[in-house]
């Protein structure tokens, strides 16, 4: 943290020089860019890894090239699951909705030149990136990557190298990547706050911003207060490895046929406090920028106010304040105290009641409105019914009774792949496509953007919704291979039509490079405002000057969502065009 | 928290790209005019400190509950802090060296204010002195520890104390950084007023955290 005051302040005039302009740039545009092009990289590196467990899965004897012995080792398979989880949610589902989009569109949508410490935001993303190329290392490190899984249980993550070949240098290398990835968030989450409340344009009230606004500042408040314990956890973990120290590892534990001595009765239940009390909100920080963007999406192309403007703030803020209280739905087989667990599972079936609000809001803002299904608007369509979807198996799951049954199996795997991994997908993609124009100055090609949604769309249901079938039957998740099992059997068909679907979904994500890469330099020029919307980020230039605005920056004179307003000229208003321009009156509408 | 009333309690007037008045959350947006809207307002830094400190606060808090989840752990392992009974007169009496360096400070930053350059170095030389001494005084209390047969791994108690008190020390060895950096400043810049205001903020809160820690480690450590 640097409690001095940066001076630096965006020359008006852009920064020559192919490394200050494009590499070490302090515009939040280019960090934005760079957060999306980091977020891709990963990403990619996270399908493949998930493609290989399941093709794994599917033909667990199959021989594999370049893998010594022939076949996949169990350790491997965990190496690949808990790098596969590390990377989607860390590098990808933080990164790309907050980081990316965030950094991008946030000073523009507030009327703002840059982030409030463009230094610090600069900062961030070398931290991040470093962060990254750490986690990546830990392949290469003797032993390959760890096997402890995103959540790194103790004692199997604080012991070392004797509980599997991934615990040594591969799990340091986890722990320090991680450890530099809560101080890049921090600092990003520090400046998302700051120009948040100190950066608006003139007549930018708090309930004048975008609910994208709102979203991402729910997101960065929510990532400050829980990077900051996951941070103290590491640092427990890292001494109980290297110190000696009892936080986490227990006494007496027999590891491989050898006492563990030294250890003076640690609690691993200790560290799954501590780190779910980061990683609970940390799902709500993957998932928030996603309803966010997805409200916006949804106003603009139906045409219509979003419905309920203040309730959807007010229940991105109760996500926010409730996410903090249920961490612990995700130990009800911990062996921790039952009426703890009654108190999270009521805590946790609550949040229902702020998502149904949602839901029902954004079907409300489509209802009678004139819709246009571009390809943003069918992703946002589909990240609602993602949401509900992964949503409504998670009401089975914050029951201790049924969680009990269904926690080590399948039907979890389903539910948080639906409800965080592949909504918040669906909001990144929207984002892409809606935003597209305005960071490239160029459209993307809406044929292929609509064959890439109903392939990810039917592709993404074909590879999750077994999985509750197999979860209920008893199909046991993280296990690399159950053909010991014979009961486990009658699974196989359904992970072969599982592994199918992955490899299909996979392949029609291929279009959405070639589109994304080809509109690049192929595709139609973009105007300033080709949505017809009304923030302010549609009142400059595409892509935007260095200072977003060129100098002329916007005054606020009515909220986000003002279509189809009656009496007004055009179906939009945009919040930036004065009463006597926009020939209605201040605020005509309030939604 | 009130943007408002952060400004006011540090004392920071608004400049020109600060918002006039009292203007609240819903009252309206961010700043006057268009006159310097390509730059950071003065303000915006007090704020940011404060978020940080939030995330400082949070860390400490994951800190000790971790320590309180701990000590009551079904093991049964812990053992009081004993044998080290001449640490806790040293650590009252860094204690009191960090408190009077708030005071110095808070001098030191009238001075500037009233516009005396020298006195307001001659007391931010000393705020950060005392500092110094503050965190000597905490390596000689991990010196008695030591001499009492407590090292980082011999007991749960053992090992908070070092972590509390490390990642106590870290963060006030960063504010001493701070300090130093801005008594090299050059008086008339507008940035150094708003670097005292950081400091003075990031400084204050790192002696109330070390009063409840050390409170904590008094009450929680000892019985």
């Amino acid at each position: 943290m640097n409690p001095l005051p940066d001076h630096v302040h965006p020359a008006v005039a852009s920064p020559s020089g192919f490394f200050r302009r494009y590499v070490f740039s302090t515009d939040h545009k280019v960090i934005g860019l760079q957060y999306y092009f980091l977020a891709l990289a990963a990403v990619t590196i996270g399908i493949v890894l998930s493609l290989l467990m399941r093709v794994h899965l599917a033909w667990p004897q199959a021989h594999w090239p370049l893998v010594t012995g022939g076949t996949l080792r169990p350790e491997q398979y965990l190496a690949l699951m808990t790098m596969h989880g590390t990377i989607m949610v860390f590098f990808v589902l933080t990164t790309a909705p907050l980081g990316a989009f965030g950094n991008y569109f946030l000073p523009i949508q507030i009327g703002a030149p840059d982030m409030a410490f463009p230094r610090i935001n600069m900062l961030s993303f070398w931290f991040t990136l470093a962060a990254f190329l750490c986690m990546l290392a830990a392949f290469a490190v003797p032993g390959g990557a760890p096997i402890s899984g995103w959540t790194a249980y103790p004692p199997l993550s604080g012991l070392g190298s004797v509980t599997g070949p991934g615990e040594g240098m591969g799990q340091t290398m986890w722990i320090v990547s991680i450890g530099i990835f809560c101080i890049a968030s921090l600092l990003a989450s520090i400046n998302f706050i700051t120009t948040t409340i100190e950066m608006r344009a003139p007549g930018m009230n708090l309930t004048r911003m975008p609910l994208t606004v709102w979203a991402w500042f729910v997101t960065a408040v929510m990532s400050l207060l829980s990077f900051g314990a996951l941070l103290a956890a590491l640092i427990m973990l890292v001494l109980d490895r290297s110190a000696g120290t009892s936080f986490f590892t227990p006494a007496g534990l027999v590891v491989n046929g050898e006492l563990q001595s030294g250890y003076s009765g640690g609690w691993p239940l200790l560290w799954e406090h501590l780190f779910w009390f980061f990683g609970h909100p940390e799902v709500y920080i993957a998932i928030l920028p996603g309803m966010g963007v997805t409200s916006h999406v949804i106003s603009n192309f139906s045409r219509k106010p979003v419905f309920g403007y203040r309730a959807m703030a007010a229940t991105l803020c109760a996500i926010g304040i409730l996410g903090f209280l249920l961490w612990g739905h995700h130990m009800f087989v911990s062996g921790m105290n039952p009426y703890s667990s009654l108190a999270f599972s009521a805590l946790t079936l609550s949040i229902g009641v702020p998502s149904a609000v949602k839901t029902f809001n954004w079907l409300g803002t489509m209802w009678g409105g004139k819709i246009q299904f571009d390809t943003p608007m069918l992703f946002s369509i589909g990240f609602v019914s993602f949401f509900v979807t992964g949503g409504l198996s998670g009401i089975f799951l914050a029951q201790p009774a049924l969680d009990n049954l269904l926690h080590a199996t399948y039907y979890v795997v389903a539910h948080f792949h639906l409800v965080m991994g592949v909504a918040a997908i669906f909001g990144i993609f929207s984002a892409t496509y809606y935003w597209f124009p305005k960071m490239f100055g160029r459209m993307m090609d809406e044929t292929l953007g609509k064959l890439h949604f109903w392939l990810t769309f039917v592709g993404a249901y074909c590879i999750f919704m077994p999985m509750h079938f197999m979860g209920i039957y008893g199909g046991i998740r993280r296990y690399a291979d159950w053909t010991g099992a014979t009961y486990l059997a009658a699974l196989q068909p359904l992970h072969l039509f599982a592994t199918i679907a992955a490899l299909v979904t996979a392949a029609a994500q291929l279009i959405f490079f070639y589109n994304f890469v080809s509109s690049l330099t192929r595709g139609e020029k973009a105007a300033e405002n080709p949505w017809r919307a009304t923030t302010l980020e549609w009142s400059t230039a595409s892509p935007p000057p260095v200072d977003n605005f060129a100098g002329a920056f916007p005054t606020v004179y009515r909220g986000p969502y003002e279509y189809s307003v009656p009496g007004a000229p055009q179906d939009f208003t945009p919040q930036h065009l004065p009463p006597e321009l926009a020939g209605v009156s201040e605020g005509a509408t309030h939604a | 928290m009130h943007e408002s009333e952060v400004a006011d309690r540090t004392g920071l007037t608004l400049g020109e790209n600060g918002r006039g008045g009292r203007g609240g959350w819903f009252s309206g947006g961010g700043r006057d005019g268009n006159a310097g809207r390509s730059r950071t307002p003065e303000r915006a830094y007090i704020t940011g400190i404060v978020i940080a400190l939030g995330a400082v606060a949070m860390f400490f808090a994951a800190l000790v509950s971790a320590a309180v989840v701990r000590r009551g752990s079904p093991s049964g392992d812990w053992q009081p802090l004993r044998g080290a009974s001449t640490v806790w007169p040293i650590l009252a009496l860094n204690t009191m060296v960090l408190l009077a360096s708030s005071f110095t400070l808070s001098h030191s930053r009238l001075r500037a204010r009233s516009g005396d350059d020298a006195g307001f170095r001659r007391w931010w030389i000393v705020t950060s002195a005392l500092g110094a001494i503050f965190l000597a005084g905490q390596l000689f209390a991990w010196r008695q520890i030591v001499g009492a047969g407590l090292y980082l791994a011999t007991n749960p108690s053992s090992s908070f104390f070092y972590l509390l008190t490390a990642a106590h020390g870290a963060h006030v060895a960063a504010g001493i950084v701070a300090l130093l950096v801005i008594a090299c400043r050059p008086a008339r810049r507008m940035a150094r007023r708003t670097a005292i205001e950081v400091t003075s903020v990031y400084w204050h809160a790192m002696g109330a955290i070390w009063i409840f820690l050390f409170l904590f480690l008094f009450f929680g450590g000892r019985s």
